[in-house]
């Protein structure tokens, strides 16, 4: 795990060089980007030589001939060149998106088996930036900037050679006009990489300041703070507004300076040009076509600093998103499968800690069996690793020392897909998706019948589910329906208990109910634990009361485990947890 | 149920979706926002709007004075060798070129000024709106769509502004200057030239018309991948815990699927129209050739006119090729204005006072007078409701979900504002206060513990910013919050954003706890916040709420009832209504009744 999100990866060509495989299935295609784009080129120098011979015709040697198969083959070579700009915009589309679509599909499946380690590391924004404005970055470069980067370099070196070869004294006033329109980009491609990046870093700020003022509406309305927020806000607003600014100023200078050079070259072509033709030196239809052919040099010359900088914004992208490909997923599964799984759960000393602070442990020397069948609860107070120590079951974090066994197999050992299928969480923070209210049920198990899946909402106390506007299909989560904390765990819970594990994991999945609720989740439950082994997280008393034994935990280790009332007889910390009113019970009557 | 097009559901059709139209035309909500936008910079624009006349004037001047210098500076040379003319029209050619860099300059940087000043001024009013907005419309908007308002849409109008006026601008002033001088040059020709302009006008519109339709469908389609990909990345604990992927893999590579043809069909009909655009072009230079070469043969045009006629037509088309780049703009940038201009018409159904009255140490004396209020209509929550709280009391709420406690919460904070009767707070109705000054006297801290990015001390101080760090250290001290900061790395400078995120739901209570005790309000209101804490926490919780209650009115909801111990008074609600109302131990010591009944079944779950 080497990758994290606050370094930005160097970026070269390399990068770039290393996804050419996406390009390969579309070869064909771009050999005929290639073939058509330079065809162009061709057309496109040959229809001012072309229009030449014709001014010179009629005009100079006063013939009325040559002008119609001239204009004819203008005419042609005006339609295929509409031709080839067609057929390349045509292939090009299919293959460019084709590539796309690809590098999306991997960056995706990628990030799907990487590991929990790695997902904390990173927010979704910065994975969604890869996902979106890189892929289009390299998508821009692969398909238009590197053919137009070749194309370009072709068509201003052949026109030059025209010009050249036509009249070479104006040849050489416009070949020593593009020296400066090339160093001017390069110069200002690389400030404007500079003023652009910071433009998008305070962007970001800000996209981070909306976000605070949207999420914490309610804190900042309890506390009458909107003023000093939105003075925030306008604050960053305001710098961004600055830096814009400078970005602003930058272009329009360069754009003009763009838009000067050749016309200057047009003022000294205009006057070197015509002298030449009032001194015989050249013709008419050669200065038209020589003013004509060098105008059509305005935008290759001018569009090399905007492919450059195309160039190295694609190079960052891929660099960006070889990042996550060269992240190699560590938490791999094996190869054993439970034939008749019974579900006894083994912690053989298991130690943890996050792979940032490895001299922090989390965990330390946890040994626990579970019978098949048997429900532990898991006591311990806030942050002492009660939740880690249950994502260890179903890998989402790997143990770092000793290890946990299902029936005797390390779960390392097992089949990753069978590990998760044995064993099955309800997590304290339900996660919903934008799905229908079945899709979000049956996230375990895909084939649920319905006659399961209303097993498990009465299992969850969670019929609500059935009385939403469209019932089970009705959409859910943020884009969806908005459902209040305790029916989003109730979903989550009816959700592990429709995937039938062998290992069932509550992680404090009640905490949002109301004292009615809970009790008659409680009741339901404690049938479906009878067949399972579970691992329940507690805090209240009512709750521990689901398991058939108790451990406590403490400072990242088991302390002592048994039934309930010994517990609360024998170990003054045990009872310093859950009997919330000792001072209550002391106080009454 | 396993097909790829079900899994999404059946939602409420999105009034955005409907408000996004099927063409860009600046009309309604978004044409009404974009002028009064736009009205502080009326006498700027008009100055843009000469700049970019001259700029246009002395570039299309430029091929004219090419002609010139062919038809005029040439012979003179031929004839007798003077330069002079010729100069002279280099000269002048050497001026527009000048002139048009500078008004080009000027431009460029007077429009992205204007430009960005608007673009300051819609992010400000959008999000002070959202501010103001009451919770009631945040319940109903997601914060997911208010970051987008403020977010994407307010690119989409930047794009425009950015690339789309001075496209626009230019490309109209070209065509109709370059037709004006083709027809001033040669009538004839000119007129043979502009033959092409109905084709042109047909495939533009054909365009126009086919890629709005285009335009918007990859939008929506790029916006369910996004969707689909923030949520898995998200969610992806849920994901790997319930081997989720292959079916997540499925439903991306559709939607990954979708968004790839519906680009097909845009980029394909670019590949339509710009060659189609290339092609009229090409042919008009054909026929312009032909037509006069033979005009030319007959001397009825000069050499000059034809280079000029040859310049020209290649400035005409090739704005028009652009006009494909910034439609897409222009295009998104409407569906914006449109959704902004929504927001902004919202009223927050919580307005402030027009007349305020002004309370200056609140004692905390709460009333409600027959208060009545629903969210829906014809389902009162509270049916009228009368209820006083003197100051420096303790009052436990108690009751089953639904009962109405957490409304009562949100009016006393006025989230909400009563549909009939009067909150009052020392006798002045909670209308009559501005919120500002409301908030100084009532805080509420609810199950919801946000903390800002910033360092715990910020947080802890977001309602007493001027807090000396004493202060601070006396609150958490007073919740035990003190020892488990101090041992964070950096701890009261730790940030919440970096290893704050591994704070757990307790502890970020706790934080959001020491805030509201910080802020020192009169009335304090405990909605359902001890609930993410364990039992020693809550116990410590409440050691530090008899003191930092004291002297103070507080009003505790709770379904657990370990808290009501430190209340002075307990009401008892159902429907609405307060059913009981007394002591703690009156209520329990009457053996009878609902509070007597929860007692008892909660000394029973607690075995």
């Amino acid at each position: 795990m080497t990758a994290t999100p606050d370094t930005e990866p160097p970026a070269g060509v390399h990068s770039l060089w290393r996804l050419r495989g996406y390009l390969r299935p579309h070869r064909l295609a771009l050999a005929v980007m290639l073939g058509t784009a330079l065809g162009g080129v061709a057309v496109s120098i040959a229809i001012p030589l072309v229009t030449k011979s014709l001014i010179d015709g009629p005009i100079t040697d006063g013939e009325l001939g040559p002008v119609l198969p001239l204009g004819l083959l203008v005419l042609a070579l005006g339609v295929l060149e509409a031709a080839l700009v067609f057929w390349r915009r045509w292939v090009q589309s299919n293959a460019v998106l084709g590539m796309e679509t690809a590098m999306r599909r991997d960056l995706y499946a990628r990030l799907q088996v990487l590991p929990m380690s790695f997902h904390s590391q990173w927010q979704s924004g910065q994975l969604l930036s890869r996902a979106t404005t890189d892929m289009s970055a390299i998508r821009r470069f692969s398909g238009f900037g590197l053919l137009f980067l070749v194309i370009n370099i072709v068509q201003v070196t052949a026109v030059t050679l025209v010009l050249l070869h036509l009249y070479w004294p104006l040849g050489l006033v416009v070949a020593a006009t593009a020296a400066p329109i090339v160093w001017l980009s390069m110069r200002f491609e690389k400030r404007y990489v500079v003023v652009s990046r910071r433009v998008q870093d305070e962007q970001g700020d800000l996209a981070t300041r909306a976000e605070e003022g949207a999420v914490g509406i309610r804190v900042i309305k309890s506390f009458g703070r909107t003023e000093h927020v939105s003075r925030q806000y306008e604050a960053a607003a305001r710098s961004l507004h600055a830096t814009s600014m400078d970005k602003v100023r930058l272009s329009a200078r360069f754009w003009t300076f763009l838009e000067v050079i050749p016309n200057l070259a047009v003022v000294v072509v205009l006057l070197l040009g015509a002298i030449g033709v009032g001194t015989g030196k050249l013709s008419y239809g050669e200065l038209v076509a020589f003013i004509t052919l060098m105008l059509s040099l305005v935008w290759p010359v001018a569009s090399l600093g905007v492919i450059l900088a195309m160039a190295q914004e694609a190079m960052t992208s891929a660099a960006r998103i070889l990042e996550i490909y060269d992240t190699e997923p560590d938490i791999v599964g094996g190869d054993q499968v439970i034939e008749q799984p019974r579900g006894h759960l083994r912690f053989e000393h298991v130690d943890f800690a996050f792979p940032d602070a490895p001299d922090e442990p989390v965990l330390r020397d946890v040994n626990l069996d579970l019978a098949p069948g048997e429900t532990l609860a898991l006591v311990g107070a806030t942050g002492t690793g009660k939740t880690i120590l249950t994502a260890l079951v179903p890998r989402l974090y790997d143990v770092t020392g000793g290890r946990i066994t299902i029936d005797g197999v390390d779960v390392r050992d097992l089949d990753l897909d069978h590990l998760r299928t044995l064993v099955a969480t309800a997590f304290e923070e339900p996660t919903l998706f934008s799905m229908s209210a079945r899709e979000n049920l049956t996230l375990g198990r895909a084939d649920a019948s319905d006659a399961d899946i209303d097993e498990a909402l009465d299992i969850a106390q969670a019929g609500f589910a059935r009385d939403l506007p469209w019932g089970l299909d009705t959409r859910i989560g943020e884009q969806g329906m908005a459902l209040s904390g305790g029916q989003r765990q109730r979903l989550a819970l009816a959700r592990a208990v429709l995937a039938r594990p062998r290992v069932l994991v509550l992680d404090d999945t009640l905490s949002a109910l109301d004292v009615h609720t809970e009790k008659l989740v409680e009741e339901a439950l404690r049938r479906v634990l009878s067949e399972t082994t579970g691992l329940v997280v507690a805090h209240r008393a009512s709750t521990v009361l689901l398991a058939d034994r108790v451990a406590l935990i403490q400072d990242g280790t088991i302390s002592h485990v048994g039934d309930h009332r010994e517990l609360l007889a024998t170990v003054p910390a045990y009872r310093e947890l859950l009997a919330a009113d000792s001072e209550h019970e002391a106080a009454r009557p | 149920m396993s097909t790829t097009t079900t899994w999404r559901g059946v939602a409420d059709s999105d009034a955005e979706e409907a408000a996004e139209r099927d063409a860009p035309r600046f009309t309604g909500g978004s044409g009404q926002l974009l002028r009064e936008l736009l009205r502080p910079y009326k006498g700027a624009i008009r100055l843009l709007l000469l700049i970019v006349l001259v700029e246009n004037a002395a570039r299309l001047s430029i091929p004219y004075l090419v002609k010139e210098g062919i038809d005029t500076g040439i012979p003179p040379i031929t004839d007798y060798g003077d330069k002079g003319p010729l100069l002279t029209i280099v000269g002048i050619v050497l001026i527009a070129t000048l002139t048009q860099a500078v008004a080009r300059n000027i431009f460029l940087v007077r429009s992205g000024r204007i430009g960005q000043d608007m673009l300051f001024q819609v992010r400000r009013r959008v999000f002070r709106h959202f501010q103001v907005l009451s919770p009631a419309f945040h319940d109903s908007y997601t914060s997911g769509r208010v970051i987008s308002r403020q977010t994407s849409d307010v690119d989409a109008i930047y794009e425009m502004l950015e690339t789309g006026f001075d496209g626009l601008v230019t490309a109209a002033l070209t065509l109709v200057g370059t037709a004006a001088l083709l027809l001033f040059l040669d009538v004839k020709l000119g007129l043979v030239a502009l033959l092409c302009g109905p084709f042109l006008f047909w495939l533009t519109n054909w365009f126009r018309v086919s890629s709005a339709a285009t335009y918007k469908l990859t939008r929506e389609k790029v916006a369910l991948v996004i969707v689909h990909f923030v949520e898995s990345m998200g969610g992806i604990r849920a994901v790997q815990a319930f081997r989720r992927g292959p079916r997540n893999q499925e439903i991306f590579d559709d939607v990954n699927d979708q968004y790839r043809a519906a680009n097909l069909v845009a980029f394909r009909l670019v590949a339509w129209f710009m060659p189609g655009i290339r092609l009229i072009g090409n042919i008009t230079i054909a026929v312009v050739l032909l037509y006069g070469g033979y005009l030319a043969y007959h001397g009825e045009v000069t050499v000059g006119v034809l280079a000029a006629f040859l310049l020209y037509l290649r400035q005409f088309f090739e704005p028009m090729m652009e006009i494909s780049q910034f439609y897409n703009t222009f295009q998104s940038a409407s569906a914006a204005l449109d959704k902004l201009a929504g927001v902004l018409r919202e009223e927050p159904s919580v307005p402030e006072p027009e007349h305020p009255t002004t309370l200056t140490d609140a004692q905390g004396e709460l009333r409600f007078d027959d208060v009545r209020f629903s969210y829906v209509d014809d389902r009162p929550v509270l049916p009228g409701l009368d209820l006083t709280v003197p100051a420096g009391q303790t009052i436990a709420l108690v009751g089953t979900t639904g009962a109405g406690k957490t409304t009562l919460a949100k009016l006393a904070t006025r989230f909400y504002d009563p549909d009939e009767g009067r909150i009052l707070l020392d006798g002045v109705d909670l209308r009559d206060l501005t919120s500002d000054n409301l908030r100084e006297a009532v805080v509420m801290v609810t199950q919801e513990n946000y903390l800002f990015s910033g360092t715990i001390a910020d947080n802890i101080r977001f309602g007493r910013p001027e807090a000396t760090q004493e202060e601070v250290e006396r609150a958490t001290r007073a919740l035990g919050a003190h020892d488990f900061i101090e041992a964070l790395p950096e701890g009261y400078d730790t940030h919440v954003a970096n290893r704050g995120g591994r704070l757990s739901a307790g502890q970020r209570q706790l934080v959001a706890f020491a805030r509201a005790f910080l802020a020192d309000p009169a009335v304090l209101i405990l909605d359902e916040a001890t609930s993410s804490l364990d039992v020693p926490s809550e116990r410590l919780v409440q050691h530090a709420l008899r003191t930092v209650l004291a002297g103070r009115t507080a009003l505790i909801i709770a379904h657990r009832l370990s808290t009501v111990e430190i209340a002075d008074r307990v009401i008892v609600m159902e429907h609405g209504r307060v059913v009981e109302d007394g002591s703690p131990e009156s209520l329990v010591a009457s053996g009878e009744g609902r509070f007597s009944d929860l007692n008892d079944a909660w000394l029973e779950s607690l075995a």
